[in-house]
């Protein structure tokens, strides 16, 4: 809806849209530009490439302006940086779908836009197809000078195309600035949530440092400073630290029970409950991932396991 | 005897079909873009000669054509019982066909690809032109077809605002039914048999329209693909262009 917006697709109901201080929307002004003015490259979710037109014509649609050479050339140019030479006289629907997309990044770019719209553009595509894609489109944007948006539904994905990140909940920005930094400090539990953050928990401060996770039944000791705007504390899955009961116990270390495992390809991703033995499969605080290779040393342990929440690596989170 | 009505019909409806096409696509295609208080009522209307028996539409057209109406009194204009109010009660009989098929054919073209080109800079006319058209136009030729075989077919209106003059207003059906009523059959076959020929062509030709939609095309060369790791994900694709749905 915001790169809609953007676009002039959608009219918002008031506020202004300015892009490198062009006034594009101004609800006080009265200003709205014209779509066709805005000169943005549009990138939809599943490509809108114009059916009755060869991927040529569809690539050369935004420069009709130009003379016939100079089309030409930048319609060759993009055929071959998107490695679609030879596929200049098919119709889109003789295409794959990873080709219809590089068509439709394609004729975005032709027109040498000042901002890139990307709407979720691998939604449509399997994993495969995917992260090749993912690959191509990093490097293209490389190349292009403008700015560029990526929108998806995936954080991970968006870490790896993108610099900056800006998280949207209901319209609302829930977070912005360096990507890095967002995944560092979430600051809010949508943003942890977001960003891949498996455990959280309510909390209940009790001093400057300490508090209580009333969902994990234990006391935490914090780096950083409880306020009371916090209403929540999350640790990352892989950042749970198993500890050898013979060495000294770092601080925030419980006894845990394993309650349930779960495996992937190279890592496996463990249940526990701190405490108490669990009354069911259903009945654990916290999920810890761990490679395959430890793994293997840990699984023979006898219970219960001793894990560490090492205090610099809570994440203290608002509602 | 058989040239002169079969000609007649074919002036008539050539003329009722340019009618068609110019009132048809531009009112279609309104009808598909503008939403304005009172659309309900005036699409209503505009489908009313679908469903009134022909005699009532001639009525309508002789209260509009005939003596007392501004176009008779006001301009001068009479054309009832001439070949041209045939056309007209062809034209308007057979108007709702076009109008129909023209604005379901372009409602249902994708949104997007009409946003896209005009995020590539294109003018409202030059999407209309160049995107919106012809991404529908099998969708509107089929209405198009539908209407000219409705516009031949016409009997009842044209009986009343042309009357069955021969030589000057007995088109084919007209001149069908007087053949049977004059117990020439032999005349009657061949007229029927010309009529019946025409409207399955027509209708074929619909038919063969809405098979051959762009986007069940199959692709060509599926062998010798260049990339066939990206498998096409169809369903993503698909849905965008739903069956059009002419006979509602």
């Amino acid at each position: 809806m915001t790169l809609r917006c953007i676009a002039g697709i959608e009219t918002p109901d008031q506020g202004r849209i300015i892009l490198n201080e062009r006034i594009l929307y101004d609800s006080h002004q009265g200003i709205n530009v014209p779509i066709r003015d805005r000169k943005v490259g549009f990138v939809f979710q599943n490509y809108a490439l114009f059916p009755h037109l060869t991927v040529a014509q569809n690539i050369a649609y935004g420069l009709r302006k130009l003379p016939r050479n100079a089309i030409n050339r930048r319609v060759g140019e993009q055929l071959a940086q998107m490695k679609l030479t030879g596929l200049g006289d098919r119709y889109p629907n003789q295409l794959s779908g990873g080709q219809q997309q590089r068509v439709a990044l394609a004729r975005a770019l032709a027109p040498e836009p000042d901002i890139l719209l990307l709407d979720e553009p691998f939604s449509a595509l399997d994993t495969h197809l995917r992260n090749e894609l993912e690959k191509q489109l990093i490097q293209t944007l490389s190349r292009y000078m403008g700015l560029a948006i990526f929108v998806s539904h995936n954080l991970e994905e968006a870490y790896r195309v993108t610099q900056k990140l800006m998280v949207l909940d209901h319209g609302q920005v829930v977070a912005a600035g360096d990507k890095q930094a967002i995944f560092d400090r979430p600051n809010t539990l949508t943003v942890a949530q977001l960003t891949g953050c498996k455990n959280y928990s309510r909390i209940q401060p009790i001093n400057r440092h300490t508090l209580r996770a009333l969902d994990w039944d234990c006391t935490l000791q914090t780096t950083e400073v409880v306020t009371a705007a916090h209403t929540h504390i999350g640790i990352r899955a892989h950042q749970i630290t198993f500890v050898d009961p013979r060495e000294p116990s770092p601080p925030n270390t419980f006894p845990a029970w394993v309650v349930w495992t779960s495996e992937t390809p190279h890592r496996m991703t463990v249940y526990l409950k701190l405490g108490e033995p669990p009354l069911d499969t259903e009945d654990y605080h916290l999920q810890a991932e761990v490679f395959k290779e430890k793994w293997v040393r840990l699984k023979d342990r006898p219970m219960p396991w001793s894990i560490a929440l090492n205090p610099d690596r809570l994440m203290l989170l608002h509602a | 005897m058989i040239w002169s009505p079969l000609l007649l019909s074919l002036q008539v409806t050539l003329v009722a079909s340019l009618l068609i096409s110019i009132l048809g696509l531009s009112i279609g295609v309104f009808l598909a873009r503008k939403k304005f208080p009172g659309q309900i009522v005036i699409s209503t209307l505009l489908n009313l000669p679908l469903v009134l028996p022909p005699s009532v539409m001639g009525y309508f057209l002789l209260l509009v054509l005939g003596r007392g109406s501004p176009i008779k009194e006001w301009f001068g204009i009479d054309i009832l019982f001439t070949w041209q109010a045939a056309a007209l009660a062809s034209t308007v009989v057979a108007l709702p066909l076009m109008v129909e098929s023209t604005r379901a054919a372009i409602a249902n073209v994708n949104p997007e690809l009409e946003a896209a080109a005009r995020t590539l800079g294109s003018t409202e006319w030059e999407v209309l032109r160049q995107i919106t058209l012809p991404t529908a136009y099998r969708g509107i030729l089929a209405g198009f077809g539908l209407s000219v075989a409705r516009g031949l077919g016409e009997f009842g209106a044209t009986l009343m605002v042309a009357g069955s003059i021969p030589g000057r207003t007995q088109t084919l059906p007209l001149a069908i039914y007087d053949a049977v009523q004059m117990q020439r059959y032999g005349l009657a076959n061949v007229m029927v048999l010309i009529m019946t020929a025409i409207a399955f062509g027509v209708l074929w030709w619909v038919r063969h329209l809405e098979a051959r939609h762009p986007q069940s095309k199959p692709r060509s060369s599926p062998g010798k693909h260049p990339d066939e790791t990206e498998r096409r994900s169809s369903e993503a694709v698909a849905p965008l262009y739903p069956r059009r749905e002419l006979y509602r």
